[in-house]
């Protein structure tokens, strides 16, 4: 295993996209094993930083590393990195099942040239499990509710045995209860596997609830701690320039409020 | 039908036609689950201005074609990537300027012009032994490196961002597949020419996602769909006098119709 002290550091790194600077001063350093959240509005650069750390967008400025190693170079070195996207660019019709669509992480690993072995399948079935569609492997993805869709996509991702596993806004589109579940299961594969887990998303209660730091971002980082020191900084309100005020119950049901201030609007 | 494989050039023809049908076939997987169908017709179009190239410099015009619709796909794919406009685009750009340039060579190269028809609409039955040869190892060299790269192009073609996050080589995959293509349409070239060589692409690929449960059944069937219409279309042609080209792609256009029809005969 990698001996980095981090599984994702970045320093003073700064994105440009179509010539308009999207992200600067983005300083970060998340230690293996930890479920971390990041939050902010829309527009504020979280997709982008995402996608920094799988190597697809270079940064102008400053420096990623992803177990101490750029990213493109992190697959080189055996490192693997799950991503499960928003809405994956796929075509919803073309006849795949699960189990198939679930195959397709594992390629990475099988490498150029081989055919997938017992081994292989092994570690196919083993992510079926885990996310709790073995009984619908052999079903066509197309089939499957929203929620089941994204366990299967996020089965795909752990075929790889990613060191780090990567979610850009997976809950959208899930009601409350498919959203409690995901993260519930991602938290519980994060202790299981002992991986590291970067999760977008907009649900700040719902992730706060499962994470165990939130970092809120808006063009930089301004803020970055444990949940419960985020949600209550004047810095969050600052991030996404409306009050947030949180109605909470318990930590399980969290419910949030957001009113927008006149000032919300650049 | 012993009567029909008596003659040799009809045993040729036979051979050419399989060769293309199950090359089209693998590749009209790819191009239905990439949505390369425009692509197909462009480079198809544009072999021609490789084979008036060939014609005119005394260059095997199939090999020609390859060379030229090869790089027609690439330039393709690099305009797509790095030239401000979508695939399509730079489809419709180079597809007509290439068919312009074989049009405006073999209009100056009037000894030409009854090559030119058998390029534009096939002339399957004029298949030599040494055209055999040819076709059979481009199909073979195509055929032998998508199996070998099958599940990669399979990631890549099905969810291309999250196969370039997993490392993958994406875009080298995409120009490969590119050039797959275009040696496939030089293949089927010689068999339906190249005004019809996307029929033989896209009609077995489209008839088998009405019928196919998964994807190595819609691959099993669109070959299957392929060599179905191209020796149907053959025994067609002979029995009636007719194009082979064109009764080979009226054979796919019917069972196409059949299997849309069925389909939703199944489903209401």
């Amino acid at each position: 295993m990698n001996s980095a002290p981090f599984a994702i550091e970045t320093r003073a790194l700064a994105v440009r996209l179509d010539g308009r600077e999207v992200l600067w001063e983005i300083d970060l350093a998340i230690p293996p094993g930890r479920f971390v959240g990041i939050i902010g509005p829309n527009g504020a650069g979280k997709t982008t930083l995402l996608r920094v750390f799988l190597g697809l967008i270079p940064p102008a400025r400053g420096e990623v590393r992803i177990f101490g190693y750029a990213p493109r170079e992190a697959h080189r070195h055996g490192i693997r990195i799950g991503y499960v996207p928003q809405r994956p660019q796929i075509d919803p019709l073309f006849p795949v099942s699960v189990r198939d669509v679930v195959a397709m992480g594992r390629v990475p690993r099988i490498g150029w040239l081989r055919w997938p072995g017992r081994e292989d399948r092994r570690h196919i079935e083993r992510a079926l499990e885990r996310v709790g569609l073995a009984h619908l492997a052999g079903k066509r993805l197309s089939e499957l509710s929203g929620g089941q869709q994204q366990r299967a996509f996020l089965a795909r991702a752990l075929c790889s045995e990613p060191a780090l596993l990567l979610l850009d806004e997976a809950t959208t589109g899930l009601d409350l209860p498919a959203q409690h579940d995901l993260y519930s299961l991602l938290q519980q594969i994060r202790r299981d596997l002992q991986i590291t887990v970067v999760a977008v998303s907009h649900d700040l209660l719902e992730l706060a609830s499962h994470a165990d730091e939130l970092v809120c971002i808006n063009g930089t980082t301004h803020v970055h701690g444990n949940p419960e020191f985020v949600l209550h900084s004047h810095k969050l309100r600052e991030a996404y320039r409306c009050e947030v005020d949180f109605l909470a119950e318990d930590r399980a049901h969290h419910r949030a409020a957001a009113g927008a201030a006149p000032e919300a609007k650049r | 039908m012993s009567d029909w494989l008596a003659y040799s050039f009809l045993q040729r023809a036979v051979v050419a036609g399989l060769l293309a049908a199950v090359t089209c076939g693998v590749l009209g997987f790819f191009v239905l689950l990439r949505r390369l169908s425009f692509l197909g017709v462009g480079v198809s179009h544009g072999a021609l201005g490789g084979v008036a190239l060939g014609l005119v410099m005394g260059v095997e015009p199939v090999l020609a074609a390859a060379v030229f619709a090869t790089l027609v796909a690439w330039s393709v794919g690099w305009l797509g990537e790095h030239g401000n406009m979508h695939e399509d685009t730079a489809v419709g750009v180079l597809f007509s300027a290439a068919m312009a340039l074989g049009v405006a060579i073999l209009s100056a190269s009037p000894e030409y012009r009854g090559d030119l028809f058998g390029y534009l609409f096939g002339n399957i039955l004029a298949v030599t032994g040494a055209d055999l040869w040819l076709l059979g190892s481009l199909s073979v060299a195509v055929l032998t490196a998508v199996a070998l790269l099958f599940k990669e192009l399979l990631f890549a073609s099905y969810d291309e961002e999250v196969a370039r996050a997993s490392g993958l080589p994406v875009t080298a995959l995409h120009y490969f597949l590119l050039g797959a293509l275009a040696l496939t349409v030089v293949v089927a070239m010689r068999v339906v020419g190249v005004i019809l060589v996307e029929a033989l692409l896209v009609i077995p690929a489209a008839t088998a996602y009405q019928w196919a449960t998964g994807y190595r059944e819609l691959l099993v069937l669109a070959i299957a769909f392929s060599v179905f219409g191209t020796l149907g279309g053959l025994l067609a042609s002979y029995w009636w006098n007719v194009a082979a080209g064109a009764s080979i792609v009226l054979v796919l256009a019917a069972v196409f119709t059949v299997s849309v029809l069925a389909r939703r005969a199944r489903r209401t």
